[in-house]
């Protein structure tokens, strides 16, 4: 399954950050983080419930870039 | 010497900050509240700064005349405060890096190398803390810089794109109201007012207008609109009212697809995209290294193999200004605003790409393969010519028209288009087909004949063979030869400045498929300047040639095929890249191709790979421009010939020209 959330974030090697942690994130398969369009796209595996392991994602990106979001 | 140079500096930045807070204070100037109080504090922190530098040393010493020692106190304090005002952030996020052990976050090496040039100012008692400072205060102004322009040029290309409808006018009771475009049923009736955006694809059913399709296809030529004709979501109404019965959701309209591809393009990831990335997250841990080892070994070695003394405090400076340089900003920056700003600029261009690799590999394309009907030629066929004929050229015509009225052939239909008037089809009795071979019919009692030469043969009746290329329809009336018919499909008007434009542009090959007869394609080829031309071709064919095509060539040239995408999808798909033109309204095209040309006009090929050499142009620059001058500063650096104001200079400076190159992308009328 495939979604895509609204994010913020300031600078583009932050974006590139929060896509690597978002990718090792359990539960998700793929993540693209588009920082031109401030978009996060993620593939999750199957199974897995996007809403519990978006709050991990996002808990995730916190650790490595304290001053991002993304809207769930 | 230095001190004039800083001081002029600092009133610089102070003019310009006052500048931009002006320009900020004016309502929808766009920027947001951050920024703003950025500035604020920019504009604090300099000014304190420059008082600072300005401020007579007598000052100082009348301080200290009164409370002995005071001085240098209150003088370390008010910079302490300069610092903090400036970086207090930066500090915290330093803190919260440490917390989560982000020891390559940039906000704790920037906070390392600010922190240890006090340290060793204090150390050395030079009172020289205005470097750290200048240090934080053009880091910050860097990072305001960018987060300006990235928000500058994400309005600028969305504006750019801005064919998204609002509403849609719904005719209820005989009173017009404004509902979501996504609420209306298909084979509902809309209303478009003049000025006004066409929300969903349909039918016009009432009125006739002028469209402007600039958004859509960038082709500025109005687009004229009738009852009966199918219309594109995305235009814009110009001079009449229009009721237009839908014929889609709009969530399936093409204005729909289009925001859909345009919004989601640049999600897919160039190479140079993946190797910046790639890079980004070698480059600060490998400074930092470095940064460390030029901070140990040399006093070290200095010690114990040359037996001079250590220098600890030289070697620290140098290895501190390593990590001023340790942020990839620059580059992470740049690469992705160039492909976004070329990636905007095509699509109000009238030429969508699907994702910033494919603008790679088209800028890449040395062969281009066309399909020939519908992509060189019109794919419409028309009276190409009248030969042999002793009556008038409409008289005949009318006759040839007259005769054929009953089939629905391309070729009859063709013949009633030239004829023009409507076909009064009682004058036509005894029709007799002949399959293969044409139609003998009666017209006003004359028995008149029309079809190929096997037709004049069966009738045993003399004809002129033709040497013109097409269909020719050789016509007997009365059972006397009366001349013959040229048809053909004609060449679209750009097609052979198309061509000559794609060989300027460094095309090694151009080559053209099609499923018409040898004689008909080498006659086309040849007129356009083609340089190869395989003919006969089923659809399965054309795959294998392409197939044979990229078996063939080098692999570092791309091959681009371009169709109509209506039944050459498997074509599409296979080329290294795909390219379908006329795409306005056509679904199958817009899924199958990579890159979408909106209107049917074949300049817009060689349009396409210029915008993309253009941008993969500017993407090179940055990449060797940024990396080249972190490179030669590191270089200086660890020599000790650039200090800290030097390598904080070329970090943003660097960053903020690889920002303005990138926005040069935008701009692609001109090409």
């Amino acid at each position: 399954m495939k979604k895509s959330y609204k994010i913020e974030v300031d600078c583009a090697n932050c974006a590139n950050k929060m896509e690597d942690a978002t990718r090792k994130t359990p539960g998700v398969k793929d993540a693209t983080v588009n920082f031109m369009t401030l978009k996060m796209n993620v593939e999750f595996e199957e199974g897995q419930d996007p809403k519990v392991v978006m709050q991990q994602v996002l808990k995730n990106c916190k650790k490595v870039e304290d001053d991002c979001e993304i809207y769930l | 010497m230095q001190e004039l140079i800083v001081i002029g500096l600092l009133g610089v930045v102070v003019l310009m900050a006052l500048v931009l807070l002006l320009m900020g204070s004016r309502k929808n100037n766009g920027m947001t509240k951050k920024q703003k109080v950025m500035l604020g504090r920019i504009l604090a922190a300099t000014l304190l700064l420059l008082v600072l530098q300005l401020l007579p040393e007598t000052v100082f010493d009348q301080m200290d005349s009164l409370f002995p020692g005071a001085a240098y106190w209150v003088y370390l304090a008010l910079y302490l405060l300069d610092y903090l005002i400036i970086g207090y952030d930066i500090l915290i996020k330093a803190l919260k890096g440490i917390k989560n052990r982000q020891i390559f976050d940039e906000s704790f090496l920037m906070a390392i190398a600010t922190i240890g040039a006090i340290v060793l100012a204090l150390y050395e008692q030079s009172g020289d803390y205005t470097e750290a400072i200048a240090v934080m205060l053009f880091y910050q102004i860097g990072e305001w810089f960018q987060s300006y322009a990235v928000g500058k040029s994400r309005r600028n290309i969305s504006d750019l794109m801005d064919i998204r409808p609002d509403y849609a006018n719904v005719e209820q009771d005989g009173k017009l109201e404004k509902v979501d475009p996504d609420e209306v049923a298909i084979g509902s009736i809309i209303v478009v007012q003049p000025g006004e955006k066409v929300p969903i694809d349909g039918i016009v059913v009432e009125g006739a207008s002028s469209l402007n399709t600039s958004a859509l296809t960038g082709e500025s030529l109005p687009r004229d609109i009738e009852i009966g004709d199918e219309i594109t979501s995305g235009c814009i109404n110009m001079t009449g009212v229009l009721k237009i019965q839908t014929t889609k959701e709009f969530g399936e309209s093409t204005v729909s697809k289009i925001l859909d591809l345009v919004e989601n393009a640049s999600s897919r990831k160039s190479k140079s995209e993946d190797f910046i990335s790639k890079f980004a997250r070698v480059y600060t841990p490998a400074v930092c290294i470095a940064a460390l080892a030029l901070a140990i070994l040399p006093p070290l070695i200095r010690v114990a193999g040359l037996g001079l003394p250590a220098q600890w405090d030289v070697w620290i400076y140098r290895a501190l200004t390593f990590l001023v340089i340790s942020c990839p900003c620059a580059l992470v920056i740049s690469i992705p605003l160039s492909f976004f700003a070329g990636i905007g600029g095509a699509s109000n261009a009238g030429v969508l790409v699907k994702g910033s690799n494919y603008l790679e590999t088209l800028s890449q394309t040395k062969i281009v393969v066309f399909d020939k009907t519908g992509t060189l030629t019109q794919g419409v066929f028309e009276v190409n010519g009248i030969h042999h004929n002793e009556m008038e050229n409409a008289k005949l015509i009318e006759y040839a028209a007259l005769v054929e009225s009953s089939s629905s052939h391309p070729i009859s239909k063709s013949l009633q288009r030239a004829y023009g008037k409507e076909i009064d089809r009682n004058r036509v009795t005894d029709i007799q087909e002949i399959s293969g071979n044409g139609v003998i019919a009666k017209v006003d009692g004359i028995t008149v004949a029309a079809g190929n030469d096997k037709l004049m043969n069966r009738l045993e009746i003399p004809f002129i063979n033709c040497r013109s290329v097409g269909t020719i329809i050789h016509m007997a009336i009365d059972r006397e030869y009366a001349g013959h018919i040229v048809i053909s499909d004609i060449v679209k008007p750009h097609s052979k400045d198309a061509i000559a434009s794609l060989k300027a542009a460094g095309i090694h090959q151009t080559v053209m498929l099609t499923g018409d007869t040898k004689k008909v394609a080498d006659q086309v080829g040849g007129s356009l300047g083609i340089d190869r031309v395989y003919s006969e071709l089923l659809p399965a064919d054309k795959v294998e040639k392409v197939e044979e095509l990229l078996a063939t060539k080098p692999d570092k040239a791309k091959l681009a095929f371009v169709g109509d995408g209506i039944n050459d999808a498997p074509v599409l798909r296979r080329a290294d890249i795909g390219i379908a033109m006329g795409a306005m309204g056509s679904d199958a095209a817009i899924e199958a191709a990579d890159v979408v040309l909106m209107d049917d006009d074949p300049m817009k090929i060689s349009k396409a790979i210029k915008i993309s050499r253009k941008c993969l142009g500017i993407v090179y620059q940055n990449i060797v421009f940024a990396i080249g001058i972190k490179l030669i500063c590191l270089v200086l650096g660890a020599l000790g010939i650039a200090n800290m104001w030097l390598a904080i200079f070329a970090d943003v400076g660097v960053m903020i020209i690889a920002v303005l190159n990138a926005i040069r992308a935008l701009f692609v009328k001109k090409l």
